[in-house]
């Protein structure tokens, strides 16, 4: 069950991620990117880390992607141009990215024996709970500096976006 | 076979960051580049996850709760940055962006 829950929703990933890249249409991206990001909630899951999964949905597919969308909306981008590859690009491309793929994944089954099997509900670390826990105590300082950073980033996004004064 | 190697899950991982670098530097248009940086985020964050479970430890997910953090602000920021260029330039092709060039 595991195992075929991992292999449809890592397939779904691969293939949106796919479309991301070689779609030309920037809204085609964004809804592939919203089915990367909501097949990496299921597997999220599947690692037990349930709050992780949670703020997936909630901070990336909900509120990243509509402010990405609603940015494409907003400047009606339309399809980018076709740009002539070179010869050696089109020919080399593919193969070059998949022995470099295969090339990562031997020296990643090499460097971690698969010793350590991913099964759905061994590991309960990841509630809200024990996030929290860790959040407002080991974690204080780094989650208060957030805010900070979160409150530049407002100044900062209302600075660049506002109307230049007279 | 009861469970799913935890290799697999850093190998989607590994393939997911190549997809976004290969977007970030074959793309034209400043918002699907950007995406890709978001993408690239996100398999960071399967490798914490993944890493988590491995040693049994919160702190994986605390770190892949703090980059959603830093990019929820970043794509604030990134989105602004881009309206200002579309209004100063009329364009999103990141190629005719180049007074930092010459």
């Amino acid at each position: 069950m595991d195992v075929i829950l991992f292999l449809i929703f890592a397939i779904i990933a691969v293939v949106c991620g796919i479309n991301v890249v070689v779609q030309t249409h920037p809204i085609s991206s964004a809804l592939s990117l919203i089915g990367v990001m909501g097949s990496l909630a299921v597997l999220y899951l599947l690692l037990g880390a349930e709050f992780i999964a949670m703020a997936q949905v909630i901070v990336y597919a909900g509120a990243i992607m509509v402010l990405f969308i609603f940015v494409i909306m907003l400047l009606n981008a339309g399809a980018e141009a076709k740009r002539g590859r070179s010869l050696v690009a089109q020919l080399l491309g593919m193969p070059l990215l998949v022995a470099f793929l295969a090339l990562v994944s031997y020296f990643i089954q090499r460097l971690y024996p698969a010793t350590t099997l991913v099964q759905f509900g061994a590991f309960k670390g990841g509630t809200a709970q024990n996030v929290g826990r860790a959040l407002f105590t080991q974690y204080l300082l780094p989650f208060e500096v957030t805010s900070v950073l979160i409150l530049i980033a407002i100044l900062g996004a209302i600075v660049l976006a506002r109307k230049e004064l007279e | 076979m009861n469970g799913v190697p935890l290799t697999w899950y850093l190998i989607l991982s590994a393939v997911l960051f190549s997809l976004g670098v290969a977007g970030f530097l074959f793309r034209k248009n400043i918002i699907t580049v950007f995406m890709s940086i978001e993408l690239m985020l996100n398999a960071v964050n399967l490798t914490f996850v993944a890493f988590s479970y491995q040693l049994k430890q919160v702190n994986g997910h605390l770190f892949a709760f703090f980059v959603m953090v830093v990019a929820a602000a970043e794509a604030a920021v990134g989105l602004a940055i881009i309206l200002t260029v579309y209004k100063n330039r009329s364009t999103l092709n990141i190629d005719e962006v180049n007074s930092m060039k010459n």
